[in-house]
């Protein structure tokens, strides 16, 4: 047998791989190295974040930080409560409707076979490029003309329309769920209905899982909503409410280490979610190339 | 009895399945886009109604806004032709040495190098903030000051020359997100005897194996990757107004179009001239995207 001179997927560790371990080794650390900074600032007491020479491990870590967090926001008027609550409400909200509305539609650009289908899964393609950054303004007045501006649905709604969503799960369903098991269903008597959630559902559950996180870090992370399309404090988000706590004073070393606390809390739902679920990620990624 | 059958075709339609997604896509998607084309022919201060004035708004960026033509136009395409190429093929390279190691440490290699992207913007800012701080409690001037005896810390955010650099960096950092997954796994995913024939059919160089089989055998991967990219390059609005510790940067150093149009649309509540720069922009993201699709697409 010939030997190829690469191999993907290795089994085991070969010494022809050490240059891949040094270099990824040495990009990991410039990669990782700001986020374990963070941990360990957001534990560093008040001697320490002023130190110098500065110290990027903590010494003695203490949790001063965090309830200084909780302080500051009963200061502000709005127990830092109110906040996680909307941010809890409203991402658990465009998870669970997106996921539901993204389903819906890949299942019918997938499956079903309608006219106009050519051309929605097109402009879903194209729409992939969109960069809603960019349209904030007029996005901004159509909530306020739909009637939705300071309410919880301004954080809700323009986060729904996920093209890469749609996409995700519509490739997955192309390449996962058998034609020939939806025909064989429909002949026992099935609607769109019954095959959609008995039998495509099932069958993409790496996609659905891939959305729902995308889901939830577009969701959690978005101070749009807050800084745009509500101008009431008590609607306002947990995103919103930690970049004002960085803001707060200007200078960068006075906020830090509550700054850190702040940035750490946001971060770690994130991380362990992608952790615990990188299996089901990957699988779905397999299926996103763009034909 | 011929009333509840239509009802209950109606109730298997196809079209009701992507009603939900298509009403929201119009909401939030397509009808801005054409507001924006819209108010962009108009005078608007969000208060008045707004007025026509034809051109003039387009007429006026292009011929008197020096902040737009001079910083934030070439600010844009600078950035995104650095950017945007370099954190492509740096994401190519990476998932193809990651898919060359075994299973356990390819994934804690990816967790490490994937976790930037989800740390979001304002995370992004603040650590580099801290990193790039201006005094001698910044990480990077107490090491100078160490270690190369520089006589007083740089002014790394509050220099012009440094803070674009910086965020090229910072945006690098971050740019490991979905376009990589997608191109790890579709590495991971190529026919292993694709290889093993081209080895018996004489293929011995790495990079003939990279150019023949892995970039061909993950087109589409790739394309989903540009894309990726492409939009991350465009998000990166507001990253130096964050990092320069907020406003305006110093000498507009970074300042991209979409800073520019969220500048007069909620600092100034110019929403016709907003609305035009904000359809120059989306003019130039889908130019990028047509570059993008020409390169990897299958059919141009």
């Amino acid at each position: 047998m010939a030997k190829s001179g690469i191999t993907f997927n290795p089994d085991r560790f070969h010494k022809n791989q050490w240059r891949f371990h040094a270099f990824l080794i040495v990009l990991s650390l410039f990669m990782g190295s700001p986020i374990v900074f963070i941990f360990n600032h957001a534990f560093k007491p008040f001697s320490e974040l002023f130190a110098y020479p500065p110290t990027f491990f903590v010494r003695r870590p203490t949790t001063e930080n965090f309830s200084r967090l909780i302080r500051f926001s009963s200061e502000s008027g709005i127990p830092i409560s109110r906040y996680i609550f909307n941010s809890v409400i409203t991402t658990a909200a465009v998870i669970v409707a997106s996921l539901i509305i993204s389903s819906l539609a890949a299942f019918a650009l997938s499956k079903l076979e309608f006219k106009g289908k050519i051309v929605l899964n097109k402009i879903n393609t194209y729409s992939l490029m969109f960069v809603p950054i960019a349209v904030m303004i007029p996005r901004f007045l159509v909530l306020i003309n739909i009637g939705i501006y300071n309410t919880y649905f301004a954080h809700i709604i323009p986060l729904l329309a996920m093209p890469v969503g749609i996409f995700l799960i519509k490739q997955f369903m192309d390449t996962s769920v058998p034609k020939e098991l939806i025909e064989a269903a429909k002949i026992d008597g099935a609607g769109n209905w019954r095959v959609y959630w008995s039998i495509a559902l099932p069958l993409v559950k790496p996609a659905i899982v891939t959305v729902a996180i995308l889901a939830f870090q577009i969701a959690w992370a978005n101070t749009e909503g807050s800084n745009l399309f509500v101008d009431k404090e008590s609607l306002r988000t947990l995103p919103f409410y930690m970049s004002t706590v960085i803001s707060q004073q200007g200078n960068i070393v006075v906020t830090a280490g509550v700054g850190a606390a702040a940035q750490l809390i946001m971060f770690i739902p994130n991380i362990i979610i992608f952790i615990i679920m990188q299996n089901k990620v990957m699988a779905s990624m397999a299926h996103s190339g763009i034909k | 009895m011929m009333k509840s059958k239509g009802f209950k075709r109606l109730l298997q339609s196809p079209y009701l399945f992507i009603a939900p997604y298509a009403i929201l896509f119009i909401l939030v998607i397509a009808l801005p886009v054409l507001v924006a084309m819209g108010l962009s022919f108009t005078s608007f201060n969000t208060i008045e109604t707004p007025t026509f004035i034809g051109l003039k708004n387009y007429v006026d960026i292009f011929t008197g806004d020096t902040v737009f033509l001079q910083n934030a136009v070439s600010n844009t395409i600078l950035f995104s032709v650095v950017v945007g190429p370099i954190g492509y093929m740096m994401a190519f390279f990476l998932a193809w040495m990651l898919a060359q190691v075994p299973h356990k440490a390819r994934t804690i290699y990816a967790v490490i190098i994937y976790s930037p992207s989800i740390t979001g913007p304002i995370m992004m800012a603040f650590v580099w903030r801290i990193i790039f701080s201006g005094d001698e409690t910044g990480y990077i001037n107490s090491m100078l000051i160490n270690m190369f005896s520089i006589d007083s810390p740089i002014q790394f955010l509050q220099d012009a020359d440094y803070l674009f650099p910086i965020m090229i960096i910072v945006s690098l950092w971050g740019s490991m997100g979905l376009g990589f997954l997608a191109m790890l796994a579709g590495i991971l995913n190529i026919d292993r005897s694709l290889y093993e024939a081209a080895a018996i059919d004489g293929m011995r160089n790495r990079w003939q194996e990279i150019f023949y089989i892995t970039i061909p055998s993950i087109k589409p991967q790739m394309l989903f990757g540009a894309v990726m990219s492409i939009i991350g390059t465009f998000n990166a609005a507001g990253l130096a107004s964050a990092l320069s510790g907020g406003g305006t940067p110093p000498q507009y150093a970074g300042w991209l179009i979409v800073d520019h149009a969220n500048d007069f649309g909620f600092t100034r509540f110019e929403m016709g001239y907003a609305s035009a720069v904000t359809v120059i922009l989306l003019v130039i993201v889908l130019l990028f995207n047509k570059i993008a699709y020409r390169l990897f697409g299958e059919r141009g």
